[in-house]
């Protein structure tokens, strides 16, 4: 399979204080890294999944793909061609092949306009003509399940689901080839969940689109991805087929995500690797291997080194010293 | 319960009885809970699942009396120990808050003071207590030890905002049982937390519950923890309780074909990977518009033509363990 998008090596940063302040202060690094030097690659038809807590850099990464937030260095390719310094005018016509479904499904549909408005504004935006809009509108929310009677609606009648079906529509609507979707599932019941999901499954088959997910949920992960990815302060700590990371799971890490949500039979064995602590400040950085300050596998070199990059498997990468000693 | 009268003998801490309760709104009468029965036996755990929109909520407002002022409660009772909570004067009301029933809100920030330092909030929820301050203040840096803050005497200046959502949610926990109620409610504890965190606070509820021999209404629709954590389970669709009963009858041995449905949607409960994952077909009904039957016909999977257009009776199928449905009357495996 061909190669969609390709992200290599990129880091996003965000300024702590402003510039006179920083001057005053000494300061002479005031940025933190909301993503350090996170590799992926998305092939044409698969989904690719990133996992993590809140504040992992998962949103700010997606972002980058689709130009809202600016990397300070590494590489974004679409189809071989780069996205970094793109200027707007020849950004404009790639965005049409990526979509975003964003995190918030209400929030993210403007208050003012109809169903209708809403889901036919891409082609406005880009100048597409369409002859009629009505009809192009009941076929995009046709595709995800609604009746034409939602057209003359407004987001605050919708419910979670409906909104979110909504939001898939617009990004469907210029038929992209990648579609970022950014919690998916969040703050929905989990019958309607599998229907949102299978939603995608079925738009994924039929027209062969690409999926980068957002999730902190693993079950959903499991189910819905090829590949995923771990994320912890910014950077991955684990990648690899998602069966196998299921499997195998490989970073301490990961493991502790694994068995923080427990399975729904009170029978169930419970070798549950206790979390410590919380997630620390990106400001202040732990040195060394930055899961150290949670491992319950620490040791002396953990807080002074970073470990390396290791391929443990086929296409399946950790970063941890240890991995054989933990079994 | 109709059980009731087996268990009558048997103490319990919190009752609800055949509670109906109506919203009046611009669109009609919203039937929000209709002849919901929970017993909350002492020292016990017990889950509360359903979807959105299925009553959780309702349920916990009428054992606080905190309804808004369109609800209208139809029938029922909610006994604490001997007195029904339905019936009490403000003043009762006051007593028992927070003495006797505390609750654990899904957003901490909801129950924290933004304005007010964490010691001032610690020290004025003992305001019933005749001991002086120092004994007091003791007491709260006891009890945020035991939730966990470190440096707990230090952090009593600080304010609810230089908490992180984890701690934040640790020192409503010790807020909700330093005054050793008899019920805690736990509305979504977690939902609002990351994973790792969420299984923390689950883990300290487990500790705390133990230490503090109270009893538990644990409020959630993650499937997942419930099971981890409750002794009994109650089962609610569209403001009706359609199955209880201790946590393995509901997870093993579910009667009711909502609780099946339910139980089966939880991507985490499929073991082989899918790319299809199951639904409920149909949705909740219009609680303005109910015609006195099953609650759950339109979605039932199971639903013969024979079902009776009346309310399904309760069943008790073991010692307990009840469902409401026409099918499992005769005792059938549905």
């Amino acid at each position: 399979m061909k190669n969609l998008l390709e992200i290599d090596n990129v880091k996003i940063r965000f300024r702590t204080k402003g510039m006179l302040k920083a001057v005053i202060d000494r300061d002479k690094d005031p940025y933190i890294e909301a993503v350090c030097g996170a590799s992926l690659t998305i092939k044409q038809g698969e989904t690719f999944a990133l996992v993590g807590e809140s504040g992992a850099g998962k949103t700010t990464l997606a972002r980058s793909i689709i130009g809202l937030v600016t990397p300070s260095q590494g590489s974004i390719r679409y189809q071989d061609q780069e996205l970094m310094g793109l200027d707007d005018k020849a950004f404009k016509p790639l965005k049409r092949d990526i979509a975003m479904m964003f995190q918030d499904p209400v929030g993210c549909l403007s208050p003012r306009l109809s169903v209708r408005s809403i889901i036919t504004e891409p082609f406005k935006i880009h100048g597409l003509p369409i002859n009629d809009v009505s009809k192009e509108a009941t076929k995009l929310l046709d595709m995800v399940g609604l009746p034409a009677s939602f057209l003359n609606s407004f987001p605050y009648q919708l419910s979670g689901g409906q909104a979110r079906r909504v939001g898939m529509a617009r990004a469907l609507a210029l038929s992209p080839k990648l579609i970022i979707a950014d919690e998916p599932t969040a703050g929905l019941d989990v019958s309607i969940q599998g229907e949102i999901l299978n939603l995608m499954y079925r738009l994924q088959h039929e027209l062969n689109i690409s999926f980068l997910v957002i999730t902190h949920n693993l079950a959903v992960v499991r189910h819905t991805s090829d590949r995923m990815a771990i994320m912890y302060l910014g950077r991955f700590v684990e990648t690899g087929p998602t069966d196998q990371i299921f499997e195998q799971p490989s970073h301490p890490y990961t493991r502790v995500l694994l068995s923080s949500s427990p399975e729904p039979d009170p029978d169930a064995p419970r070798n549950r690797v206790m979390p410590i602590g919380e997630i620390p400040s990106l400001i202040n950085r732990p040195s060394g291997c930055e899961f150290h300050t949670r491992c319950i596998y620490v040791e002396d070199r953990c807080r002074l080194e970073f470990p390396p990059d290791r391929t443990i498997g086929l296409d399946h990468n950790m970063t941890c010293f240890k991995s054989e000693k933990m079994k | 319960m109709t059980g009731e009268t087996q268990n009558r003998n048997r103490e319990k801490v919190l009752s609800i009885k055949d509670l109906s309760v109506n919203f009046k709104t611009e669109n009609g009468l919203v039937q929000a809970l209709r002849r919901v029965s929970i017993d909350i036996p002492p020292k016990q755990i017990v889950g509360l699942v359903g979807e959105s929109g299925c009553g959780k909520s309702t349920v916990i407002n009428s054992i606080l009396r905190l309804l808004s002022n369109n609800a209208e409660i139809i029938q029922g009772s909610i006994h604490l120990q001997n007195k029904n909570i339905l019936m009490m004067t403000s003043t009762q009301l006051r007593a028992i808050r927070g003495k006797r029933i505390s609750v654990i809100f899904q957003d901490p920030m909801t129950s924290l003071n933004p304005a007010l330092s964490i010691g001032r909030q610690m020290t004025d929820i003992q305001y019933r207590d005749q001991i002086n301050q120092v004994a007091k203040r003791q007491r709260a840096i006891d009890m945020l030890t035991r939730v966990g803050i470190p440096d707990a005497e230090k952090r009593l200046k600080s304010y609810p905002h230089q908490f992180s959502g984890g701690m934040r949610q640790r020192i409503a926990i010790a807020m909700a049982l330093i005054m050793e109620p008899d019920l805690l409610i736990a509305d979504e504890p977690t939902t609002a937390l990351d994973a790792t965190l969420q299984i923390q606070i689950i883990e300290l509820l487990k500790t705390l519950q133990k230490e503090f021999r109270c009893s538990v209404l644990f409020v959630s629709h993650h499937l997942g923890l419930v099971a981890d954590f409750c002794d009994q389970v109650v089962v609610m669709y569209a403001g009706e309780v359609v199955e209880s009963g201790n946590v393995r009858d509901i997870f093993h041995r579910a009667a009711h074909p909502y609780t099946k449905r339910l139980l089966e949607c939880d991507p985490a409960r499929i073991k082989t990977k899918t790319r299809v994952l199951p639904t409920i077909p149909g949705y909740i009904p219009d609680l303005v518009n109910l015609s006195d039957d099953c609650i759950f016909k339109d979605r039932c999977h199971v639903k013969d033509n024979k079902c009776p257009l009346t309310v399904a009776p309760l069943t008790e199928l073991t010692p307990g363990h009840f469902v409401q449905c026409h099918l499992s009357q005769e005792g059938e495996n549905l």
